[in-house]
């Protein structure tokens, strides 16, 4: 494997700059990589060598020593893989769906608009379960994505291209989006580090909508700190986004600490929830997922970090209140999907109705239909309280509990995910089963807090995450909670044997 | 509780999908089975609980009353499944 692949963003930023390599050479270097891999993997929908190399090509001229690199910032010539949710002008942009499998984006998503400000290339477009409703890719229109650790697993969902083109070395970094884990569930089924915000931090303009309560986009990556680099560009005050958080900025690279000996989280309050760690609980998570998470938190503790037992006592309810919140709100925002103005339209229709049924039954995969149907289904007449006001009762009291919990504790740790990566096709066929993946991500989600994944090691070669929740706006201060222990260990540096 | 058949169906009207007899009774099986995980919920009481319909409790911004978006007609209806000069075409909904 080339040198340069296995370097952070951080890394490659410093390359760059010392003119050890042009960002020419290294889009191409991933472009050829993807061309080599991806057929295999299926991590990117699309990929665009012309634009990429042009993009390229720019941030190599704002380098040049001639301009004495005014202009340049850290990600100016990085190439990043972008998740199919964003859109991004001249390029196809489908969200996992047959519904947008035409659909050229004439805009360019907040998100999109700050990396290509920054410098940064984009790599292509990644794969995604369908409208981000899946959790374990398998519901993209353009086939699911395998797992670089085991072809024969699902790289998680639905940032499931992002998650795995980064485990891959296909890209040096990624864009997710999570909703009710969709960043943290994939990031710990391949080995990486993924960082959702606080709701509202990073715009959600162009972001193509699922459940708009919960939607939040961040940054995939081997680091904390490439997670910190990235997050820098992605945050701000958007007003194109009416839920856009105004705040003064961070500057989360800057906020990470040096290396130090000793014990340098001494002070520092774990949270262990019951609701995770009891007993009675453990049932829900793997014995091996338990036990790598166990053994991460006492590599906390070796570095100074106090634990507390805590309790969510709401916790179990954060599934069954999710599974009628965001496909309510899912069930309105794909409304616009009509056959009219842009996406797909059936090809055989009579009067008006007609193009709309058949264009939507067409346009949509099984899992968004199922989610649409449920979601108009709690919002109709006669069942608006039972379900829809009752799962919002519900969703406050959720809320409440992190918000008592945090007076115990600075940070909630536990598994991301309850198994490591499952087989192609294990849960494919029944619903219920793929929602319970994201029992512990989802209240996170619900109640707005920031949320990460970070590598905490192997169970029979297939890595697994330790989950980090925060308390709302502590980006910086989990970045530097998972930045520490990653200075402490390597698991986050081990990249698939067979991805040579 | 469980749903019928024919609300499965009501339902697919309401949203506009068109479904066969085979794929409403599949759909049947699968939505009972997620409406038997939702159910939990209905034991809870809630009755002193302000419903939370958003993260963060924040009154709603309002935007000056000024035009920000410029015309991009010719982008867009680029896009379009049919156009007609400069207008989105649809079956004829009135004789």
């Amino acid at each position: 494997m080339n040198a340069m692949l296995a370097r952070s963003v951080t890394a490659l930023s410093q390359a760059l700059a010392a003119k050890e390599i042009s960002s020419v050479e290294l889009t191409q270097l991933y472009l050829d990589r993807i061309a080599l891999h991806n057929p295999s993997i299926n991590a990117f929908i699309t990929v665009d060598a012309r634009k990429s190399l042009a993009q390229a090509k720019a941030a190599d001229e704002l380098r040049a020593v001639g301009k004495g690199g005014a202009g340049a910032g850290p990600l100016t010539g990085i190439p990043l893989a972008q998740k199919d949710i964003f859109c991004s002008k001249g390029w196809l942009t489908t969200c996992g769906s047959k519904m947008l499998g035409n659909f050229v984006s004439p805009y360019d998503a907040t998100v999109i608009e700050r990396f290509n400000d920054a410098g940064a290339v984009m790599l292509g477009k990644t794969n995604m379960d369908e409208f981000a409703m899946g959790s374990s890719n398998e519901t993209s229109y353009y086939g699911a994505v395998k797992n670089p650790w085991d072809r024969g697993r699902v790289s998680g969902g639905s940032s499931g291209g992002s998650a795995a083109a980064v485990a891959a070395r296909l890209a040096p970094a990624a864009t997710g989006t999570d909703t009710g884990g969709s960043i943290r569930q994939p990031a710990a089924l391949c080995n990486l580090t993924g960082l959702k915000p606080t709701y509202g931090v990073v715009s959600r303009y162009g972001m193509i909508a699922f459940a708009s309560s919960l939607d939040q986009a961040g940054p995939m990556g081997r680091t904390a700190e490439d997670c910190a680099l990235l997050l820098n560009t992605m945050v701000g005050f958007d007003p194109r986004d009416s839920t856009s958080v105004s705040r003064e900025k961070e500057d989360y690279l800057g906020m990470l600490s040096a290396r130090a000996d000793g014990k340098p989280l001494t002070g520092l309050k774990i949270g262990l929830p019951q609701e995770f760690f009891g007993a009675s609980e453990r049932t829900g998570c793997t014995a091996e997922v338990m036990r790598l998470v166990e053994e991460a938190i006492a590599e906390y503790r070796k570095l100074g970090a106090e634990t507390v037992d805590i309790s969510l006592p709401n916790m179990k309810l954060s599934v069954p209140a999710y599974y009628v919140i965001a496909p309510a709100e899912a069930s309105s925002n794909l409304s616009r999907f009509d056959g009219v103005r842009y996406g797909y339209r059936a090809p055989e229709y009579g009067d008006l109705n007609e193009m709309y049924f058949r264009s939507r039954a067409q346009g949509f995969g099984d899992e968004v239909k199922r989610r649409i149907l449920i979601g108009t289904y709690v919002l109709s007449h006669g069942y608006y309280d039972a379900y829809y006001l009752q799962a919002q009762r519900i969703r406050r009291l959720i809320a409440n509990d992190f918000v008592a919990a945090f007076r115990q504790c600075d940070v909630i740790m536990g598994p991301t995910s309850p198994s490591t990566a499952f087989s192609l096709g294990e849960k494919a066929a029944d619903p219920v089963q793929m929602y319970l993946s994201d029992i512990y991500t989802i209240a996170v989600n619900l109640a707005g807090l920031p949320g990460m994944s970070i590598p905490c090691g192997f169970a029979n070669s297939l890595p697994a995450g330790l989950q980090l929740i925060g308390d709302y706006f502590c980006e910086a201060k989990l970045l530097n909670i998972a930045h520490r222990y990653q200075q402490a260990t390597d698991w986050h540096l081990r990249y698939p044997p067979e991805i040579g | 509780m469980s749903l019928t058949l024919e609300q499965v169906r009501r339902v697919a009207q309401l949203a506009r999908i068109e479904i066969s007899d085979a794929e409403a009774q599949t759909t049947l099986g699968h939505l009972n089975g997620i409406f038997g995980l939702i159910e939990a919920m209905q034991a809870v009481d809630t009755r002193n609980v302000e419903p939370m319909a958003h993260a963060q409790d924040l009154a709603q911004r309002l935007r000056d009353d000024c035009v920000t978006e410029v015309n991009q007609r010719e982008a867009f209806q680029a896009i379009a499944p049919e156009i007609e000069a400069g207008l989105y075409l649809v079956p004829k909904v009135l004789e």
